[in-house]
C-alpha cells in the first residue's frame, strides 16, 4: 500500500497491530517525505538515524506481541521547544542555535517509553511567540494548502508536519491559540489540554502559567492516543495536576445527543471573515443535527482577554527568558565587558518579536507600573476565568470559531504587531482560564481550511474528544488532504 | 560641631541605628529546588549541579519539603509568627552567579514574620531585638576573579542552596550590640541543627543597615548598606568606621547618601560598591512555575513542640548550677562545646562548676579559634566528667589530671589510662616505702618538723611526689608523713 501518509495515527496504529506495516516502512516513508517536502520548512531537525533505531526496536516488540502502547511504532515530530536529549533544541531561536540539551523532557520520555518514533523538531515562531510561523530564525514555514500563505503558529512546523503527511501526529505547545490556531489554518485536529494535564517539565518555557503542551492529528481519536500518553502527573512540575486520568478513547462513539453547547455572543462580532462565519454557523448546524442542544451564552469579559494576556505573558515571558545570557550555554555575542556581553548577546541572539515581548514585560513588572499593569490583569485573569465558570454551570461544552480569518499571505501583518496580537483574539481566554479548547476542522473557506473551536471545563477532555469524534463522523472535513 | 577624631568623640553626639540581614545556609540534604547535593566543595567547581542548578532551558522547580520545616524551626525559635501559606516571588537580575536570570525568593508574603531574639544590651540588661521577617530563598552561584586573567569564572555548587534570610528591625544600638546579637542567632540556628554557623565558609552571612542620628533626637538618618563583613570582628569594624565616617560627614555640614558599600578588612574601611541610582529594580512577581506554599495542618504545632532547649534557657540553666557567666556564655554561643558540656553533666552533674572551669580553660584552649572541633575531637565528655570527679575527691593530683587529659584527647580510655597510672596512686604500702625513704634521706627537715616548724610539710611531700613520679596523690602523702613524723 502507498498511501499510508494519508492515513490517521488511529489507522497506522492498528494497522501496526495487525502487522500490516511495519514502523521502519512508516518510518522510512517519513523520512522520505520530510525530505521531499523540505521546501515548507516544517522541520528545523531531522534525527533520521534515532527515528530509525526507535522503529527497529519497535517491529522487534511488535513481532514479540509486546507492544507498549497503541503509540509504538508510530512516527511523530515534536515542536522544537521540548527539550530532547542529544538532539538539537533551538525555539527556533539563533540564541540557541546549535544547542543540544544533556536531558530529555517529560514528552520525549514518556513518548519513548510508549515506544513512539520521534523524527525530528519542527519550526515555531520563536519561543513560540507569534501566530503565523514567520517569526522564527530559520524561515517562515509554508501552508501546505497554498505555499504563499502562512500555516499559523506557533507550531507552525508541528501542525505542517501533520497536515502535509511527514508524520503521523505531533506535539506543540499552546500559550494563547499556538496548537489551535494553526491546526485551524492547515485543516486538522488540535487539543490545548486543561492547565496542569501535562507536564511542563523539560518544555522550553514561554508564559510559565500559560503554556501547555498538546497533539495534533487527524481525528479526534489521534489527539485521544496521544493525549493518553502524555497526560498525567509528573512530580518534576510542581503545578502538574494529580487528578486521574480517563481512558480519552472510550467514549468517543457516544455522540453529541444530549450535551448542551454554549454559544458566546461575544465570540460572533465585527472583524469575522464573512468566509469564516459562514464555515461555523454551518459547524454549529452540525453539532445541533447530531443532537446537541445550543444556548446562546455570555462570557462578558471577553473583550479584555487580548490586553490581559499580553501583559501577562510578556510579564512571564520577560523572566522566563533572562536566562538566555550567552553564558552557561546557547551563542555568545563577542564583547569582553560583562554589560556589554549581556546585552550584544540578547540583541542579537532574539528575533524582533521576542525581544519586543520582553520590553514590554519588563516594563509591566517595573517598579511603580506594577499595579497598573500585572495587578490588574491578574485580577481581570479571575473575572475571565469566572466567565467560564458560569457558563460551564449551565452547559457542557462552548463552541466558537478558532480564528477570525483563513491562513494569510507570508508577508502580510507583518509590519503589524496589533494585527497579529488579534490572530488569537478567540483561543487566548481559553489560555488565561486554564480550560481545555480544541480546533477542528469545519470546512472552506475560499479554498482554505477553516477550524471551529471547542471548550470544555477544567478537565473536559473525554467529552471535547467525544463531541469532535461526533462531528467527524458526521462530516468530511477531516478526511480533506492538502495537494501534494 | 567640629569634626570628630575617633569613634568615642562621634559617639559622643550621635547614636547609631542598626539593622542585620543575615542570609542562613540550611543544612539539608539537597538544594532548595533541585536534587543536587548541598555541599561545600570548592576544589570541585560545578561538580554537585543538575540541569536546574544551571538554569538550563526548561527546567523546573521542585521544593525540598525539608527546607520548609528548618525555616519554620527557625521561626518558632525566634518568636515569629508562622504564615501557613507564603508565596514564592522571582527577584530578577542579571548576574553571572544567576543562573537563571533570577531568583526564587519570598516577597511580599514570607514564611515567618514578627519575632524577635533577647540579647544582652551594653547596659547589661536584656534587650528583645525585633525580627522583622524570615524568608526562603536560592543561593547564588560564586564567582571566581582569576587575578590578571581576562575572564571570571563561576561556581556553580552553591547555586540553589537552601538560605533563610533573617531580617532584624533597626533596633541594634552599637557595633557591640550588632556583634552579640548575630553571636545569639547563630547560636539559635545551630541550637536547632538548621544551620552550620560557618562564617569563613560562608554558610552565615551577614549585611549591616547603619545609619546615625544627633543623641535625644527620633527620626533616623540616611543609612547604609555594609556587605562583606562575614566576621564578628569585621562587623564591629566596619560599623565602627560607619559610625565616624557619618559623624565626620555630618558634622561638617554634608549629606549621607543612601548606597551600598563594600568592607575592605584588610584596610578595615568601608567604600561604596553602588548607589541608590544604580540599585536594582527586581521586578518582583510571584513565580509561576510554584503553587503558594501551604504549610500541612499540625506542621507548626509538631515543630513547637519539638525544638530543643534554646541559648537562652540553656544559659539560665548553666547559671543556676553555679557555672560562671563567662563560661555559661561561652557554652551557649557555640552549639558544640555546649552539647559536649551537657553530655558531661550526665555523667557527672554534681561537678558542673569544676567541668566548666576545666573545659572553658584547657579544653578550649587546645581547640584554640576552632571551638566547634570539639564535635570531633577523640576527648569524651563522660571520661573529662569523670576526670574533673577524680581531682574533686582528691583521687587525683593535678598534675595527674593534666597528664591524664592529655591521653584522653587521643582518644584512649579512661579507666585504661588509670590502670596504666595508678597501680601505685592507691597502694599504700608503695607509698610508705617512699615516704620512708624521704624521712631516712632527710634528717634535718624531719629534725625542723618535730620541733614545731610544720611548713617543711611541703618540702616532704615534694620529695616524695618527686620519686613517685608525680603519681603520688599529695594528700595521701601528707597523712602518711604526720602518721609517722607524729605518732612515730
Amino acid at each position: 500500500m502507498s498511501n499510508w501518509h494519508q492515513r490517521s495515527l488511529t489507522e497506522v496504529s492498528q494497522a501496526l497491530a495487525a502487522g500490516q506495516v511495519t514502523s521502519t516502512t512508516l518510518t522510512e516513508m517519513c523520512l522520505s517525505r520530510i525530505e521531499a517536502h523540505s521546501k515548507l520548512n516544517a522541520f528545523l531537525h531531522v534525527d533520521a538515524a534515532g527515528a530509525k533505531a526507535a522503529a527497529q526496536s519497535s517491529d522487534q516488540r511488535r513481532a514479540k506481541g509486546a507492544a507498549l502502547s497503541p503509540l509504538d511504532g508510530v512516527p511523530l515530530a515534536l515542536k522544537d521547544l521540548i527539550i530532547t536529549e542529544g538532539v538539537p533544541t533551538t525555539a527556533a531561536s539563533k540564541i540557541l542555535a546549535g544547542y543540544l540539551p544533556p536531558y530529555d523532557g517529560a514528552m520525549p520520555r514518556r513518548l519513548k517509553a510508549a515506544g513512539a518514533v520521534i523524527l525530528g523538531k519542527t519550526n515555531l515562531d520563536e519561543f513560540a511567540m507569534g501566530s503565523s510561523g514567520v517569526y522564527s530564525a530559520f524561515g517562515p514555514t509554508l501552508n501546505p494548502w497554498d505555499q504563499a500563505r502562512v500555516p499559523g503558529g506557533s507550531s507552525s512546523g508541528s501542525a505542517v508536519a501533520v497536515a502535509a503527511g511527514l508524520c503521523f501526529g505531533a506535539l506543540g505547545t499552546d500559550t494563547g491559540g499556538s496548537i489551535r490556531q494553526p491546526a485551524s489554518l492547515t485543516g486538522i485536529l488540535g487539543l490545548k489540554p486543561t492547565y496542569s494535564r501535562v507536564s511542563r517539565a523539560g518544555t522550553i518555557a514561554f508564559a510559565s502559567s500559560l503554556d501547555q503542551v498538546g497533539p495534533f492529528g487527524r481525528s479526534a481519536s489521534d489527539l485521544a492516543i496521544q493525549l493518553q500518553v502524555i497526560a498525567g502527573h509528573d512530580p518534576e512540575d510542581s503545578t502538574s495536576s494529580s487528578a486521574p486520568v480517563p481512558d480519552y478513547s472510550a467514549n468517543l462513539g457516544r455522540g453529541l445527543s444530549g450535551l448542551k453547547v454554549g454559544v458566546p455572543s461575544e465570540y460572533f462580532v465585527a472583524g469575522m471573515d464573512p468566509g469564516v462565519e459562514q464555515v461555523v454557523q454551518a459547524g454549529l448546524e452540525v453539532l445541533r443535527e447530531q443532537g446537541a442542544t445550543l444556548v446562546p451564552i455570555s462570557l462578558p469579559h471577553t473583550q479584555y482577554a487580548l490586553s490581559v494576556y499580553y501583559v501577562l505573558c510578556t510579564a512571564e515571558a520577560s523572566s522566563n527568558l533572562a536566562r538566555y545570557d550567552g553564558l552557561r550555554y546557547g551563542v555568545r555575542a563577542q564583547e569582553k565587558e560583562l554589560r556589554r556581553l549581556y546585552a550584544a548577546t540578547r540583541h542579537q541572539g532574539f528575533g524582533h518579536e521576542v525581544q519586543r515581548r520582553i520590553v514590554l514585560g519588563t516594563f509591566v513588572l517595573s517598579a511603580g507600573y506594577y499595579d497598573a499593569y500585572y495587578g490588574r490583569a491578574q485580577k481581570v485573569r479571575s473575572l475571565i476565568r469566572q466567565d467560564f465558570e458560569r457558563a460551564f454551570q449551565e452547559v457542557d461544552l462552548i463552541a466558537t470559531p478558532t480564528s477570525p480569518v483563513t491562513a494569510w499571505k507570508l508577508d502580510e501583518r507583518q509590519t503589524d504587531p496589533l494585527s497579529m496580537y488579534l490572530a488569537d483574539v478567540y483561543t487566548l481566554a481559553v489560555n488565561l482560564a486554564g480550560i481545555p479548547g480544541l480546533s477542528m476542522p469545519a470546512g472552506f473557506a475560499a479554498g482554505l481550511p477553516v477550524g471551529l473551536q471547542l471548550l470544555g471545563p477544567w478537565f473536559g477532555e473525554p467529552e471535547l474528544l467525544r463531541a469532535a469524534a461526533a462531528f467527524e463522523r458526521a462530516t468530511v472535513h477531516a478526511q480533506a488532504r492538502p495537494p501534494e | 560641631m567640629s569634626a570628630p577624631s575617633s569613634l568615642a568623640e562621634a559617639l559622643l553626639h550621635y547614636e547609631v541605628v542598626i539593622g542585620l540581614e543575615v542570609h542562613a545556609q540550611l543544612k539539608t540534604q539537597s538544594k532548595l529546588f533541585s536534587p543536587a547535593a548541598n555541599v561545600y566543595d570548592p576544589d570541585h567547581p560545578n561538580a554537585h549541579v543538575t540541569p536546574y542548578c544551571l538554569g538550563l532551558p526548561g527546567v523546573l522547580p521542585v521544593l525540598n519539603q525539608a527546607v520548609v520545616e528548618m525555616a519554620v524551626r527557625a521561626g518558632l525559635a525566634l518568636s515569629c509568627q508562622i504564615r501557613e501559606r507564603s508565596v514564592w516571588s522571582r527577584k530578577q537580575y542579571f548576574y553571572p552567579d544567576l543562573p537563571k536570570g533570577y531568583q526564587i525568593s519570598q516577597y511580599d508574603q514570607p514564611i515567618c514574620e514578627h519575632g524577635h531574639l533577647q540579647i544582652q544590651g551594653d547596659d547589661g540588661q536584656p534587650r528583645p531585638i525585633g525580627i522583622t521577617r524570615i524568608h526562603i530563598e536560592e543561593d547564588a552561584g560564586k564567582s571566581v576573579h582569576v587575578e590578571g586573567a581576562p575572564f571570571s569564572l563561576v561556581d556553580y555548587n552553591r547555586a540553589g542552596v537552601p538560605l533563610i534570610e533573617i531580617v532584624s528591625e533597626p533596633d541594634l544600638r552599637s557595633a557591640q550590640e550588632a556583634s552579640r546579637y548575630l553571636k545569639a542567632l547563630r547560636a539559635v540556628l545551630m541550637t536547632l541543627e538548621v544551620c552550620d554557623g560557618n562564617m569563613e565558609e560562608g554558610s552565615f552571612r551577614c549585611d549591616a543597615n547603619v545609619s546615625i542620628r544627633p543623641r535625644g533626637t527620633l527620626p533616623f538618618g540616611t543609612r547604609c548598606e555594609l556587605k562583606n563583613i562575614n566576621s564578628f570582628r569585621f562587623v564591629e569594624q566596619a560599623i565602627e568606621f560607619e559610625i565616624v565616617r557619618h559623624a565626620r560627614v555630618l558634622s561638617e555640614g554634608g549629606k549621607i547618601e543612601l548606597e551600598t558599600r563594600l568592607f575592605d578588612s584588610a584596610k578595615k574601611e568601608t567604600r561604596s560598591m553602588r548607589s541608590k541610582e544604580e540599585a536594582h529594580d527586581y521586578r518582583y512577581f510571584p513565580d509561576p512555575d510554584l503553587p503558594p506554599l501551604q504549610l500541612p495542618a499540625g506542621l507548626v504545632a509538631r515543630l513547637q513542640a519539638d525544638l530543643p532547649e534554646l541559648p537562652a534557657k540553656k544559659l539560665e540553666r548553666y547559671l543556676s548550677l553555679g557555672v560562671p557567666e563567662e563560661a555559661a556564655q561561652t557554652f551557649v554561643e557555640e552549639r558544640d562545646v555546649a552539647l559536649f558540656f551537657d553530655q558531661a553533666l550526665v555523667a557527672r552533674p554534681e561537678v558542673a562548676v569544676g567541668l566548666s572551669h576545666l573545659i572553658k580553660g584547657e579544653v578550649l584552649r587546645e581547640l584554640k579559634d576552632q571551638p566547634a572541633a570539639i564535635r570531633d575531637a577523640k576527648l569524651k565528655p563522660a571520661d573529662l566528667a569523670e576526670l574533673v570527679a577524680l581531682r574533686e575527691a582528691d583521687r587525683i593530683s593535678s598534675t595527674q589530671q593534666k597528664k591524664l587529659l592529655q591521653g584522653l584527647w587521643r582518644g584512649e580510655p579512661l579507666a585504661q589510662l588509670l590502670a596504666a597510672e595508678g597501680s601505685q596512686i592507691d597502694d599504700e604500702a608503695a607509698l610508705q616505702a617512699i615516704v620512708d625513704e624521704v624521712i631516712a634521706g632527710a634528717p634535718a627537715e624531719v629534725e625542723k618538723f618535730r620541733s614545731g616548724k610544720t611548713q617543711v610539710m611541703g618540702f616532704l611531700v615534694g620529695q616524695a611526689m618527686k620519686k613517685s613520679g608525680g603519681k603520688a596523690k599529695p594528700p595521701l602523702l601528707k597523712a602518711l608523713f604526720e602518721k609517722k613524723l607524729n605518732g612515730g
